[in-house]
């Protein structure tokens, strides 16, 4: 991060809006925004937290094989958050203690990333901007991912959001009225994993369960509906985003760390500003 | 007639415990069925497993193709993180419009309640308003599990006078689960009496014309639940001293419920 922003002091010739990597970020963030935004607020609803943490961290494990096999970085984070999220929700309701699987998984899968890492040359150096993000460092062939994965979880969400909000409301309800709350499950799932691929980059594998939760129980405070809710998450997202660039600018803080403890003080504001019910 | 939903040497099992055996039992177009029995009986299983949400052991269970199922469940959990009121929770799963929403919690007997987030309605309100959301979805049968708990007096008598109407207008079945007993006698075609199996099921008004029940029991609405009370306020395996037979559970037993309908042997 030292590095680029060093680099920022001393401004190269801009021929688009896009070589500016500071657009690139600020971009490349509210695109994500876009999908954590909602996405959030079903892993607050559906108290997913831990389900979010599992398949971000698993993510790394697929940094690992990325690099390992010589395939797309994208590709590799995407299957193995894929791989991750199935399991996990092939798991649950099997009478396991939930929060007992989910902690050995996402921390084995953590700790299996990490150890694969370190056998593959040249990996071990930059393994930081995977697990805290990148954000500076996003090129547009980036951009063009997060917002096209973005956009596929946005619409993906907004296809079935009936029946999404039907089954987190109570899955009974859903299966009465001929539903299948495990298609609920399964496309959250796929939104989830599609998430954490695109995020990896930008606040890394440690911290895109905090971009997920904290915007979305920010906006809970003043929510009365779950529309309001997602775009507000959306909302804060994009702020803390704006705001965590800002003062990684300004004090030379890592970017992704940054963002999160915008969303953290946003967070701890909304709390004052909290409605009942 | 068809059925709308049917079960056929129905059994459900919670781990090893066995909660239903052997339950036959069918429910057709318009007809108002009502399950009794003492806590623990597999009432809500029994029911849960007619809709699918609990999975058959042995026997099965038909649904008429395309049912449209409106249930009220006994309990309905919502999270504190999410919010909702109670006018975007009538438009789940299907969205409709504001009067169908006012018209539906009128009938239901909460009007002007749509504003409220749903975490903040008492007991009561809150039944009324799972119900008022089971009338939207136009079901061909209501499924409700013990509805007018929360209700007074006055609020479960307009409940099932409501039911009724319903059924009236729409046609749909109503099958469901209730304490009421004394209600229950006047508001149900068919009463099943359920003890982790069917005990007896009949015509209620035939039943409370029976020669058996006013002897034993009474008129009177106490006389209903003595007749509750001694039905099933017992145990199959301990023996509460009134002459069991563990081979023949109903040896002891007056069947003063059992209807013409009834076509499975007592012992």
């Amino acid at each position: 991060m030292r590095r680029i922003l060093t680099l920022s002091t001393a401004p190269t010739a801009r021929t688009t809006m896009f070589d500016d990597f500071l657009i690139r970020a600020a971009l490349a963030g509210i695109g994500l925004t876009l999908a954590t935004g909602p996405l959030g607020s079903f892993v607050v609803w559906r108290r997913m937290a831990y389900f979010g943490d599992a398949t971000a961290h698993a993510a790394i494990l697929g940094v690992a094989l990325a690099f390992g096999l010589g395939m797309p970085l994208y590709a590799g984070t995407l299957t193995v958050a894929l791989a991750m999220a199935l399991t996990v929700a092939a798991l649950s309701g099997r009478g396991h203690a939930m929060d007992t699987v989910l902690g050995v998984l996402a921390h084995a899968a953590l700790a299996l990333g990490l150890v694969a890492a370190s056998f593959i040359p040249g990996l071990r150096v930059d393994l930081s901007a995977f697990l805290f993000g990148d954000i500076l460092a996003v090129s547009r062939a980036d951009l063009a991912v997060i917002w096209g994965g973005a956009g596929l979880v946005v619409a993906l969400l907004a296809w079935r959001w009936q029946e999404l909000l039907t089954a987190t409301v109570n899955e009974e309800l859903a299966q009465a009225s001929g539903q299948d709350p495990g298609r609920a499950r399964l496309i959250l799932t796929l939104a989830l994993a599609l998430t954490v691929a695109v995020a990896i980059k930008i606040v890394g594998a440690l911290l895109i369960a905090a971009l997920l939760i904290i915007p979305a129980a920010a906006a809970r405070q003043r929510a009365r509906g779950p529309e309001t809710m997602a775009l507000g998450a959306t909302l804060v997202g994009a702020v803390s985003v704006a705001g965590g660039l800002a003062a990684s600018l300004r004090f030379d803080t890592p970017a992704g760390p940054s963002i999160v403890a915008v969303a953290a003080l946003l967070f701890t504001v909304s709390l004052a500003l909290r409605r009942r019910g | 007639m068809n059925s709308l939903i049917k079960a056929e040497n129905l059994s459900v099992r919670h781990g090893d415990t066995v909660v239903l055996s052997g339950v036959d039992f069918a429910i057709r177009k318009g007809e108002i069925v009502t399950v009794v029995g003492p806590n623990g009986s597999g009432k809500s299983t029994l029911i849960r497993a007619l809709i699918g949400l609990e999975a058959a052991a042995t026997g099965r269970v038909t649904r008429s193709p395309g049912l449209a199922i409106g249930y009220v469940p006994q309990k309905l959990h919502i999270d504190a993180g999410l919010p909702l009121t109670v006018r975007r929770f009538l438009s789940l799963p299907r969205r409709v419009c504001d009067a169908a929403a006012e018209a539906a919690l009128t009938r239901t007997g909460v009007p002007g309640l749509g504003t409220r987030p749903l975490a903040r309605l008492s007991g009561g309100q809150f039944q009324r308003v799972l119900l008022a959301r089971a009338l939207l979805t136009r079901p061909d049968i209501l499924i409700l599990d013990e509805p007018t708990q929360g209700l007074d007096q006055p609020g479960t008598a307009a409940f099932y006078h409501l039911i009724e109407e319903v059924r009236a207008e729409t046609g749909a079945a109503v099958l469901m689960v209730s304490h009421d007993l004394h209600v229950v006698m006047a508001a149900s075609d068919r009463v099943v009496c359920l003890n982790g199996h069917i005990c007896c099921e009949g015509a209620p008004k035939v039943v409370s014309a029976a020669p058996e029940y006013r002897a034993l029991f009474g008129l009177g609405t106490g006389g209903a639940f003595a007749l509750y009370r001694h039905m099933h306020d017992h145990d199959h395996e301990a023996d509460e001293g009134h002459g069991h037979d563990p081979s023949a559970p109903h040896a002891a037993h007056p069947h003063p419920l059992h209807g013409p309908n009834c076509t499975h042997d007592h012992v």
